[in-house]
């Protein structure tokens, strides 16, 4: 089971059914994806192709139908201490009874490896760090979307996690504010090395964050495109969207995507 | 008085507040008169003198602290274990499916008709009305309880299962304050069900207290006395509610402000 060869994630022949009137629907037929330490990969493909289950399975919150999850060479049944994940619903997942720094400070309160200054020296400095600073004793509510996703964020790394895994986290902000959030998101990367696993409907956020881009097919999913991204770091949010190399990975992603909603025509047109 | 005074007033607590005192007015009135018999309905003037004279002499407290107590005592067995049970029957299916059909049972039947059957058990003292009032104050808690843990937003629970939080830390942490909305609104039913069913415990069976005092006057004729009784009732449960309110409205500022943020 173990092996020292083995990526730091991996996914086996992931399969994942539900029960439906009449039989079983199933979402992933067997999804294989290894994921080295320190990378970007992010996840795109149909909407309703089961992305966030995969993303679920992988966090363990979820169980699978069949196959595996393997972190670090050990199997992954329920949440593991380094996985963090982060919920597109930021509005119903941040705590509304507890202010942003006890929001925040919740990542770390369960771990039992601080003390209280310690966990609020390490909480502040997480939210300086997604620039919240003087919100510490804000409620989330009383926050636009934009920050309580930076709340949402600040919460998950304040514990230091090996694996952000993030589902559609900027879906739900307008386009100026989900720039804002991605350049954060990068910039705490470079900074913090974790590992990413990224999951979004919009192909040119996934190649503008990633090193990597896995497309899936419709359901039954598997893996049907998956390339590396290789760009320049920093990215900035207009040169590298500009890049050839930029359009060409858009252009194969958007053909593959476009051919999975049998949209095949558009994409010839578009081509 | 100034035009937009006269709308606040129509608009105001203070027409409801005008209304009980004209309605006092027509009793005072009526019952001068003789248009009303003056035995059954004393004037209010009388009424609010015998108030003041028995609890000048401190017989009124005398009479209101030992229901206060069973009150108080019986309701708080009766809401802290409502909630325990609560958020047992909530979060374990097995819990829910042991003791949903006998709540269902038990709690259509009206409090007072198990008195006589407590009455046999624990007697007429203390430990019997204690007993009634935690059991008619169980059920709303219980209820109310049990649906704010159903109605937990899934995605609360599992942020907090991706930080490891799980088992009874999970209860704690996250279903409680995420549920206490439901559990104030079931506590504030239970503190007016309290409140009747500690009268009703004295009128039954006792040898002191407010329902006593007020059934023990009316049967000695000092009907004043009696109404006074019943005036001091409506201040206790008055002032508890506004009491209630008060605390939940501090404990629970966090989700008026959710909810109205979410409103907009």
């Amino acid at each position: 089971m173990t092996s020292s060869t083995a990526a730091y994630l991996c996914a086996r022949g992931v399969r994942k059914a539900y029960a439906a009137p009449g039989g079983s629907t199933v979402a992933l037929s067997g999804v294989d994806v290894d994921i080295e330490r320190g990378t970007f990969v992010s996840i795109i493909g149909p909407s309703g192709c089961g992305k966030s289950t995969l993303l679920q399975i992988i966090a363990g919150l979820v169980p699978a139908s069949g196959g595996e999850i393997f972190l670090n060479g050990r199997k992954v049944e329920e949440p593991p201490p380094p996985v963090i994940y982060v919920f597109q619903q930021y509005q119903r997942s941040l705590f509304p009874w507890k202010t942003v720094q006890r929001n925040v400070a919740y990542g770390l309160e369960n771990r039992g490896a601080y003390d209280a200054a310690e966990i609020e020296r390490r909480t502040r400095e997480l939210i300086r760090l997604v620039k919240l600073s003087g919100f510490e004793n804000h409620y989330p509510w009383q926050l636009s979307g934009g920050m309580q996703q930076r709340v949402a964020i600040a919460r998950a790394l304040v514990c230091r996690p090996d694996v952000l895994l993030m589902d559609e986290p900027f879906s739900s902000v307008d386009a100026l504010t989900r720039a804002g959030l991605q350049e954060l998101l990068l910039q705490l990367w470079r900074e913090l090395k974790f590992t990413v696993v990224f999951v979004t409907h919009d192909v040119d956020e996934a190649i503008y964050l990633s090193t990597r881009v896995v497309a899936l097919s419709r359901a039954p999913a598997r893996v049907a495109v998956d390339i590396a991204i290789d760009l320049p770091h920093p990215r900035d949010q207009i040169a590298t969207r500009e890049l050839p190399r930029y359009l060409e990975y858009r252009h194969r992603l958007l053909a593959q995507l476009f051919a999975e909603e049998g949209l095949e025509s558009t994409a010839r047109a578009a081509a | 008085m100034t035009d937009s005074q006269r709308v606040v007033f129509w608009r105001s607590r203070w027409l409801g507040v005008a209304f009980i005192a004209a309605i006092l007015a027509v009793w005072e009135i009526a019952s001068a008169s003789g248009m009303v018999p003056s035995l059954s309905f004393p004037r209010v003037s009388a009424i609010l003198v015998t108030w003041w004279e028995i609890l000048r002499s401190g017989e009124l407290l005398r009479e209101l602290l030992p229901s206060l107590l069973r009150m108080f005592g019986g309701y708080l067995v009766g809401a802290a274990l409502g909630v325990l049970i609560g958020l047992l029957m909530g979060s374990l299916r097995t819990v829910y499916y042991l003791l949903e059909p006998i709540t269902e049972v038990l709690r259509p039947i009206p409090s007072p008709a198990y008195i006589p059957i407590v009455i046999l058990f624990l007697g007429i003292d203390d430990e019997m009305k204690i007993f009634m009032i935690a059991f008619a104050s169980f059920f709303p808690v219980l209820l109310n309880t049990y649906s704010g843990v159903r109605a937990v937003d899934p995605v609360q629970v599992q942020t907090a299962r991706t930080f490891g939080v799980k088992g009874r830390k999970l209860l704690w942490q996250i279903v409680l304050p995420s549920a206490a909305p439901f559990i104030f609104t079931g506590m504030r039913i239970s503190l007016a069900v309290a409140l009747i069913v500690m009268v009703i415990s004295e009128m039954v069976a006792a040898s002191n207290g407010i329902g006593y005092f007020i059934l023990a006057a009316q049967r000695g004729f000092k009907i004043q006395e009696m109404y006074a009784g019943v005036f001091t009732l409506a201040v206790v449960g008055y002032s508890f509610n506004r009491l209630f309110l008060l605390i939940e409205n501090q404990v629970l500022a966090w989700h008026y402000g959710h909810t109205q943020q979410q409103r907009n």
